[in-house]
């Protein structure tokens, strides 16, 4: 019997939401093997789209979200495996087809991002391993003869009250022919026994012997390498190019024009990426020939002195501040940013008259398709996504408009041969969709006692959702919620309080960047409190206290890592403690940092994060989230920036974009609250704290304040 | 025609000799293990050991290793049970990956030539080689791991 009439078969047996034939074609090397021996074999048990048990007892979970370092083919594995019951020896993952059937219960599509894997997933999960647990005791107790109210589970095998045993392998074809449960009861989280705790990783083994697959490994039979002539400056066009030299070049197979600009074809990525620098292209530059940060930067300065639109208002924040005993300002700034994944771009593609079968690692499978059949000129369903592993992802690889998928697309078609089109770091780098420049402009005013009275928050900087198919995010607001997520909610108790927004056009192409908004939100008002703190001559730990009174999550993050870092304790001199809390993705985090200035340049020695993300499900992988976290945040506060002049990005690869070394990373500690409450995210929250903490820290040691990242203590006022 | 040995597999290959030896190993030879990350010796994605020292793949033209011994990821062992190997799995240490071959690689190098080594030492050693992710800290536990174990007799 093939594999496709086995699953129709299944799918036809059972009203549950499978449909398998979806499952065929899918191939992760290395994860898949006793995948695809089961399908082939006709026994497998697939009571629906997120798992399967196969005759040999192995359990395959069928995972939805990408994986992308942040955990979730362990994950969501174990919010499955605890409700199954299953012998966690025994379970593999792999990666989910494009199918409505795998959406993102709340955001109603096929993504990863928002920090949501998890939360998206507690119920999802839950509920696909209690269903598959009822069919396996409804098979048991047909066998046995028994009422199944009187079997129990344990590790893979159904039991009973005399200790007959039937393992889940043993009994995975008798309970395909078993209806689905009508109804589900999931387990009290009293009885968990593996959520909760620090399961290691599944996917560790592959990725330190070389077999895990990313999308720059695939290989197909027949399939060239792409690398592609792009733009200099964004929005420019091919006026002409020459490509007398690079057609003759070594092994390059076609040159061919697509709309991002010139793709060079060969056998190998060293000849391709040899042909294409030896293209010789005329571009029409366009409006963004003569671009400058440092004039977007002038201008961004001059938007932020009149009234944005408002987004939050209470009490009276202008009388307030006439009245304040003493009042402050200040500009903070932050620039572009790159995502710099380990990994640079890449996707794979075999275009044929009737399909297209695409590999990459992405982040947006429904988005991906949809627009990479738009290209192809085929139905959205002739369109398959492999999803492989991904070096990264951090935003940069769910992109509103595909760019890279749409691309190799438009390669494959233009070549007419499968290709990988490979960017090179520069190509990376240089490609946008990067985090947004911002400003954001801070007045406020403290009463005789030191108490806030007053705060208004004025930003400028370029929304990431307008002119995107997200624009419907902003709900006929004025404003788009991602530039000012972070500082809407401020929490502290201040009766006057304006946060207005304005939109900066800019032809750079923006994009969310690990934590978004927050990313900049967090420096701006984290450190403003701390300057608030200042000029009432209180402790800046103190201080946020009694302005979160009414905020207990907040509070207890902020004592926990305030105690754990010894919070008043004394230093070696020169160092300096900073603090920040913040409310991002549904989890709380505060962190404090331990600096010292030693000729201008920071160093950071220790970073200590507190967490309360709610019920939690992996604490391992929480502890690695924080810790990635802070040092992916400590990279951008203390050396990256982007800039342009005249129309072009200045900065290349790692040696003018940092990113923190070995030898320059603080000592990291994480704690986590326990708690009850719903899950919350934790592949961004432990982002936004860092940058403030830091920057607090080096005015603890130095005095001086940071209004401006990168740190250069030279900008120091 | 390029001879040299990988994995203490002998190849001999018939390709222009100025490609850096990353894309030799990866399209001609199908060890992708290997990964590229900048092409220009920043990121240490890409390092290998030739005659045992660590090199960046990416920069060195495969006429480099003619005659040589080039040992990836794929050949540190067989089956997972490098000292190094093992403590990554004990430290959890990977979260994307991608990186993860070339850090396994310099930390090897640094092992053999100090197997007790200092946070100086692994500072020294591992600074060419960047995680995005963030997993020095585990890097540095799982260095002093693989010390450990190696000191007890738990190496092969």
């Amino acid at each position: 019997m093939s594999t496709l009439q086995m699953e129709r078969r299944e799918f036809l047996k059972f009203s549950v939401a499978a449909s398998g034939g979806l499952l065929i074609g899918l191939y992760l090397p290395g994860t898949s093997k006793f995948a695809v021996a089961e399908e082939r074999s006709g026994n497998a048990f697939m009571p629906n789209a997120f798992l399967r048990i196969g005759t040999d007892e192995r359990v395959t979970v069928i995972v939805n979200h990408s994986e992308m370092g942040q955990g979730v083919y362990t994950a969501l594995p174990m919010l499955l495996a605890e409700e199954l019951d299953a012998d966690w020896n025994k379970i593999a993952y792999e990666s989910a087809p494009v199918d409505p059937k795998y959406n993102h219960p709340v955001f109603g599509m096929q993504i990863t991002g928002g920090s949501s894997s998890i939360w998206s997933g507690f119920e999802q999960y839950r509920n696909a391993g209690a269903a598959a647990r009822a069919m396996l005791i409804a098979a048991a107790a047909l066998q046995w003869n028994a009422n199944p109210a009187t079997l129990r589970t344990e590790s893979g095998v159904v039991l009973d009250g005399t200790n007959r045993k039937l393992s889940y392998g043993q009994l995975a074809e008798a309970a395909a022919k078993m209806p689905p449960p009508a109804n589900i009861t999931l387990k009290d989280s009293k009885a968990f026994k593996l959520i909760g705790t620090p399961v290691k990783r599944l996917d560790t083994p592959e990725k330190i012997n070389g077999k895990a697959v990313f999308g720059i490994d695939v290989k197909n039979p027949g399939m060239l390498t792409a690398v592609v002539a792009r733009a200099p400056v964004f929005g420019a066009k091919v006026k002409s190019f020459d490509d007398s030299r690079a057609r003759n070049m070594p092994g390059v197979r076609k040159v061919v024009a697509v709309p991002s600009g010139v793709a060079v074809v060969a056998d190998s990525f060293w000849q391709a990426k040899g042909a294409r620098d030896a293209l010789r292209t005329d571009w029409d530059e366009g409006a963004m020939h003569a671009f400058s940060t440092t004039e977007m930067m002038q201008q961004f300065r001059e938007q932020a002195k009149s009234p944005g639109k408002s987004v939050r208002r209470d009490g009276d924040p202008d009388g307030a501040l006439a009245q304040a005993a003493q009042k402050i300002e200040a500009v903070y700034e932050v620039p572009y940013l790159s995502h710099l994944m380990m990994e640079p771009l890449n996707c794979a593609v075999d275009l044929r008259a009737d399909s297209c079968a695409i590999w990459t690692g992405t982040q947006f499978q429904t988005v991906d398709r949809a627009a990479a059949a738009k290209a192809a000129g085929l139905p959205n369903e002739k369109v398959q996504i492999h999803t492989t592993f991904l070096g990264g992802g951090f935003g940069r690889r769910a992109t509103p408009q595909s760019d890279f998928v749409v691309e190799a697309v438009h390669v494959a078609k233009a070549a007419g041969v499968p290709v990988k089109v490979v960017w090179t770091r520069e190509d990376d780098m240089q490609g946008g969709w990067y985090r947004p420049a911002f400003l954001h402009a801070i007045v406020g005013g403290v009463d005789a006692s030191g108490s806030p009275v007053s705060w208004r928050s004025r930003l400028v900087g370029q929304s990431i959702m307008a002119g995107t198919p997200f624009e419907g995010m902003m709900k006929g607001k004025e404003y788009d919620p991602a530039s000012v997520e972070g500082v809407d909610d401020l929490p502290y108790e201040i009766p006057n309080l304006a946060v207005e927004s304005h939109k900066a056009e800019v032809g750079v192409p923006v994009q969310w960047w690990r934590s978004v908004g927050h990313s900049h939100t967090a420096f701006a008002t984290e450190c403003f409190i701390d300057e608030l703190a200042v000029l009432a001559h209180k402790d800046p730990y103190e201080y946020r206290r009694v302005l979160l009174t009414k905020h207990s999550r907040h509070l207890a993050v902020l004592d926990l890592a305030a105690e754990k870092a010894g919070w008043g304790k004394p230093l070696p001199e020169g160092r300096g403690r900073g603090i920040a809390v913040h409310f991002a993705f549904g989890s709380y985090n505060a962190q404090v940092a331990e600096v010292s200035v030693i000729e201008g340049k920071v160093r950071v020695h220790r970073i200590v994060s507190a967490v309360d993300c709610g019920h939690y499900v992996n604490p391992g992988i929480i502890a690695a989230q924080l810790e990635g976290g802070a040092i992916f945040a400590a990279s951008a506060a203390l050396f990256q920036e982007l800039t342009f002049e005249n129309g072009r990005l200045q900065q290349t690869n790692f040696h003018t974009f940092p990113v923190m070394r070995m030898n320059e990373c603080p000592e990291i500690e994480t704690h986590i609250v326990e708690s009850s409450e719903k899950s919350g995210g934790i592949g961004e929250p432990g982002v936004p704290c860092t940058a403030p903490a830091i920057a607090n820290a080096v005015f603890a040691a130095t005095g001086k304040r940071i209004r401006k990242l990168p740190i250069r203590m030279t900008e120091a006022v | 025609m390029i001879s040299f040995s990988v994995n203490r597999q002998h190849v001999n290959l018939d390709v222009d000799p100025s490609t850096p030896l990353l894309w030799v190993l990866r399209e001609n030879l199908g060890l992708t293990g290997t990964k590229y990350g900048c092409g220009m010796a920043q990121c240490g994605a890409c390092t290998v050991h030739l005659n045992g020292e660590a090199i960046r793949s990416c920069v060195a033209p495969v006429s480099r290793a003619e005659g040589k011994e080039v040992t990836t990821i794929e050949g540190l062992s067989p089956d997972l049970s490098h000292p190094l190997q093992r403590a990554w799995l004990a430290e959890d240490v990977p979260q994307c990956g991608y990186c993860q071959s070339g850090q396994l690689m310099s930390a090897a190098v640094l092992l053999r030539e100090k197997p007790r080594p200092s946070d100086e030492d692994i500072d020294q050693a591992m600074t060419g080689n960047i995680c995005r992710c963030g997993t020095y800290p585990r890097i540095r536990k799982a260095i002093h791991r693989a010390a450990g174990m190696m000191s007890t007799g738990g190496a092969k």
